[in-house]
């Protein structure tokens, strides 16, 4: 399935190599320049930033699973060590900026992401998978268990201090937003040229045959490692932009193993190997809830009360899931690459027969 | 007496890890036969426990409520390896795990939807009484749920070795191309298959329902079953036992000796990272096969 998407990638980059790069532009002229003009808060709140943190935790974990070839269940551990790492710096280090806080706590996320790769290296496929749950439990363990990491709060729940950049403050749900928008856009510019250069190739060659990876010289161990900490690195960074631009809370339950699955499914659903892909996908899980609810109360009224709500959403993403593994195993990335080449074709085709 | 109680935790711990390799079990007789790591299990055995408890709440006697809760599963399990499973054959095994992670979730929210969210006390008749055996104290349910386990895997090993149908199983399980050219239908096998692992899960949801209640967190006792299979291998039944009694034993004796020092909860990961240490040192598990891709 992912050689499939690679194909298709590799035969449709030439040709369209412009109207992409003419849609990430107006892509980013809209995301900077129009939506902090015309959004509402609660687009902001409750959609944007979360989506943008979303999309971030699932483009860290493509590398990972899509790219590399290693799937993980423990994501949101590296979320949470991130956010609470980025926590402790902005309390114990008052004079650091806040970016190099994030980059930090980055820093910290893939150091754990590392540790908890190690096991790769001599693990595969589903071990490897059971082995990243032991992340998942550990992490959230500790937060919960140990008062230090979240200032000996009582109740485990930290308020973060509110966001401010070189003594700007972005305090306003338009600069949470916007300041979400900023790290997300560089972390993707970083992934892209990563991805595209011979260590992304590596990474890729590794996923699809490891010992023929091995024959043509590529450091296999090293390459897993790095996989892993990068993986963990952006994610961690996500889970920042959770914390801080999205929740303003830190609490040890909201990163579960729930929220892990669903990055994964943001993956899934998004696409395999492909940037694009982390942002449909977290496109999808952010907006899908909201839509299910509107739909479900105009058709069932009162019947459909949070409880219905919340199983029919578990329904319907389990459904997603599968119909997408069978049907579209390259995810939303290539049903809109195809759906394009349609739509393109068939106004070619217009314009051939009128001209 | 330090031992005394020593022994009480140990025993306590084994019991404890019957009840795992009950939910164990399931994941093996799929993955033997079919390649495919289950993680619907623990929503199949949720789904089991909450449909018997409510058709027995609604006034139907145990009988018919039990067969018709196995007609039920056997018609989910059917289901899933027609609708889901086949469509994916020559797939990744990683991909096929990912769909039944999608499967979970909709069983979950179907049996929540069905029946709702409350929760439901089940009582299978059994006491829970503390029994005392040379002064060290076991728990009567333990022991039946022991018992279970036990009839259960003397019935899958006399199925496997004296049913045609069972036959077949091992004959897939060994050699899917070999099976398919002495003439047995895979498809029909498959079908088998995740109707029994349907049945397993009757029978694990009732006697873990009866333990904790049959609610939501049910489905979560998959996430206990995880590294029992990598401990005993993912295809070894034998595995499946001795897996969950070393993992019930590590947990509690954990819990009890290390857990004081740390703050305690600590059963929801030394499993892990106790399978973790373990298959550092022995990629192919206890019993696993050492043709499974591991290192």
């Amino acid at each position: 399935m992912t050689d499939l998407a690679l194909e298709k990638t590799a035969a449709a980059a030439p040709h369209r190599a412009s109207p992409a790069l003419l849609g990430i532009g107006a892509l980013l002229i809209v995301a900077y320049g129009v939506l902090p003009l015309v959004a509402s808060e609660y687009l902001f709140d409750a959609i944007l930033t979360p989506f943008l943190a979303l999309a971030l935790a699932g483009l860290g974990l493509n590398i990972l699973t899509g790219y590399a070839g290693q799937v993980s269940l423990g994501s949101s551990a590296f979320m949470a060590v991130g956010a609470y790492a980025a926590y402790n710096l902005a309390l114990r280090l008052p004079g650091v900026p806040f970016l190099v806080d994030i980059l930090l706590a980055g820093l910290v996320a893939a150091a754990v992401g590392l540790l908890f790769g190690l096991p790769s290296l001599r693990l595969r496929g589903f071990y490897l998978a059971v082995s990243t749950l032991a992340a998942q439990f550990f992490v959230q363990w500790v937060f919960n268990k140990v008062g230090w990491f979240s200032n000996n709060s009582p109740s485990g729940i930290v308020t973060v201090p509110p966001l401010s950049v070189a003594g700007l403050p972005l305090d306003s749900s338009a600069g949470r937003y916007l300041f979400a928008l900023g790290v997300v856009t560089a972390v993707t510019l970083a992934v892209w040229r990563l991805v595209e250069s011979p260590t992304g190739r590596a990474l890729v060659a590794l996923r699809d045959h490891e010992t023929a990876a091995r024959v043509i010289g590529i450091p296999v161990l090293r390459v897993k490692l790095l996989a892993f900490a990068v993986s963990s690195f952006i994610i961690g960074v996500a889970g920042v932009l959770w914390a801080f631009a999205y929740l303003r809370t830190v609490e040890p339950a909201g990163f579960n193993l729930d929220r892990s699955f669903q990055i994964l499914f943001i993956v899934i659903i998004g696409g395999l190997a492909s940037l694009r892909g982390a942002f449909l996908g977290a496109a999808l899980i952010v907006v899908f809830p909201l839509l299910l609810s509107r739909l479900g109360e105009a058709l069932l009224g009162g019947l459909f009360d949070s409880g219905v709500l919340e199983m029919s959403q578990r329904i319907v993403l389990g459904l997603l899931i599968v119909t997408f593994l069978i049907a579209e195993p390259a995810g939303l990335a290539a049903l809109l690459d195809r759906l394009w080449n349609r739509a393109w074709n068939w106004i070619s085709g217009r314009f051939r027969r009128t001209g | 007496m330090e031992w005394q109680f020593f022994t009480e935790v140990l025993v306590g711990g084994l019991l404890s890890g019957v009840m795992y390799s009950l939910v164990a079990i399931g994941f093996v007789l799929i993955y033997k036969t079919s390649g495919v790591l289950n993680f619907a299990q623990g929503a199949l055995l949720l789904f089991a426990a909450l449909t018997f408890v409510s058709l027995t709440e609604r006034g139907l006697p145990g009988w018919a409520a039990i067969l018709l809760t196995l007609a039920a599963m056997t018609v989910i399990g059917a289901a899933i390896e027609r609708a889901v499973l086949r469509p994916l054959v020559n797939q990744p095994p990683i991909t096929l795990f990912m769909a039944t992670l999608g499967v979970s979730y909709v069983i979950e929210g179907a049996a929540q939807l069905l029946w709702g969210t409350q929760v439901h006390g089940l009582d299978l008749g059994i006491d829970d009484l503390p029994l005392e055996f040379g002064g060290v104290l076991v728990s009567s349910f333990d022991l039946f749920a022991a018992a279970v386990a036990g009839a259960m895997v003397a019935a899958l090993t006399l199925f496997f070795r004296y049913t045609r149908i069972g036959l077949g199983f091992r004959a897939v399980a060994d050699d899917q191309l070999a099976a398919l050219a002495v003439g047995l239908s895979l498809d029909r096998i498959w079908t088998a298959v995740w109707t029994a692992a349907g049945v397993v899960a009757l029978v694990a949801g009732l006697v873990w329902g009866a333990r904790l209640g049959v609610q939501f967190s049910l489905s979560l006792v998959v996430l206990k079953a995880l590294p029992v299979l990598v401990l005993g291998g993912f295809d070894s039944i034998a595995g499946a036992i001795v897996g969950g009694l070393i993992v019930g034993a590590v947990e509690k004796l954990a819990e009890v000796y290390i857990g004081p020092f740390v703050g305690g909860g600590i059963e929801g990961w030394i499993a892990y990272v106790a399978a973790l240490g373990f298959l550092l040192i022995r990629p192919s598990g206890l019993f696993g096969a050492k043709l499974v891709e591991r290192v």
